[in-house]
């Protein structure tokens, strides 16, 4: 019954969080690598609720709920970054992105 | 639930391997929303139903929707980028190397970590997981978290009307 064991979900949040660091390591399109930075948030959270329902404490979910709350306001900033680097520049690679001010 | 952790967490790792592999964003959009509704059935799994529906209708709904429509703003009728070489050297290469000992490392740790099972469903607080505990817990003991969240949300709001609004001033 591996299902019934924290270390399952354990192991599965930290392959879901190596997959999104992988992606953000190895992609170049900004958009991609946002979607990365998702699947690793959301590999964390998957983390707290598993610790939520061993410990039986309603913590890890508060946490989620704010780590959730957090993501979305990273991706609206994200994505307004995004959109003016496609205007400035129309670049879709971030290695053509290398000067602060442009 | 072992039958729910398998699917469902083969489901995630599916879908997050196609959000890297995919070769437009939009493919990477639906492998993401794949991955999401998967992790929402682990939060079912996990007895979490009031963050398993935040989580769909939060990411599955609103965020995904914010990608899509940029997505079509900006890079319809492009070629999809990364046909070319990139500027740093040995990127996948290393990229690769890494990942891979980084998902050794995890398993490794995850493995090796004394927890054991999860304590059956009867030992749970009554009403563990849903809304009214939820609320509860939220809105007593961390109720200084809940207030900052508003803020954050609000800076995000101005940052993006800083960012991309029309300067006519």
């Amino acid at each position: 019954m591996i299902g019934d064991m924290v270390q399952a979900y354990l192991a599965l949040s930290g392959i879901l969080f190596v997959i999104g660091a992988a992606g953000l390591m190895l992609r170049r399109s900004p958009l991609v690598m946002l979607m990365c930075v998702e699947i690793m948030l959301n590999a964390a959270n998957l983390a707290f609720v598993a610790f939520a329902r061993h410990l039986g404490n309603m913590e890890g979910h508060i946490f989620t709920f704010l780590v959730i709350t957090v993501a979305a306001a990273e991706v609206a900033i994200g994505l307004a970054i995004i959109v003016l680097l496609f205007r400035e520049r129309d670049a879709a690679d971030v290695d053509d992105v290398n000067t602060l001010r442009g | 639930m072992t039958a729910v952790f398998w699917i469902a967490g083969i489901l995630a790792v599916a879908g997050a391997l196609g959000v890297i592999v995919a070769k437009t964003p939009v493919h990477s959009v639906i492998s993401l929303v794949v991955n999401i509704l998967a992790l929402a059935a682990l939060y079912l799994a996990l007895h979490a139903e009031f963050l398993a529906l935040i989580q769909v209708i939060v990411y599955a709904g609103a965020i995904m929707i914010l990608f899509l429509f940029v997505i079509a703003l900006l890079t319809a009728r492009k070629d999809p980028i990364e046909r070319t070489e990139g500027k740093l050297e040995g990127q996948r290469e290393l990229g690769l190397v890494t990942a891979v000992g980084g998902a050794v490392l995890m398993i490794a740790v995850a493995a090796s970590a004394g927890l054991g099972r999860m304590p059956a469903n009867e030992a749970l607080p009554s009403g563990f997981g849903s809304a009214a505990a939820f609320g509860r817990e939220l809105l007593t003991t961390h109720i200084f978290s809940f207030e900052l969240t508003a803020f954050v949300l609000l800076a995000a709001v101005i940052g993006v009307v800083v960012l991309v609004g029309r300067r006519q001033l």
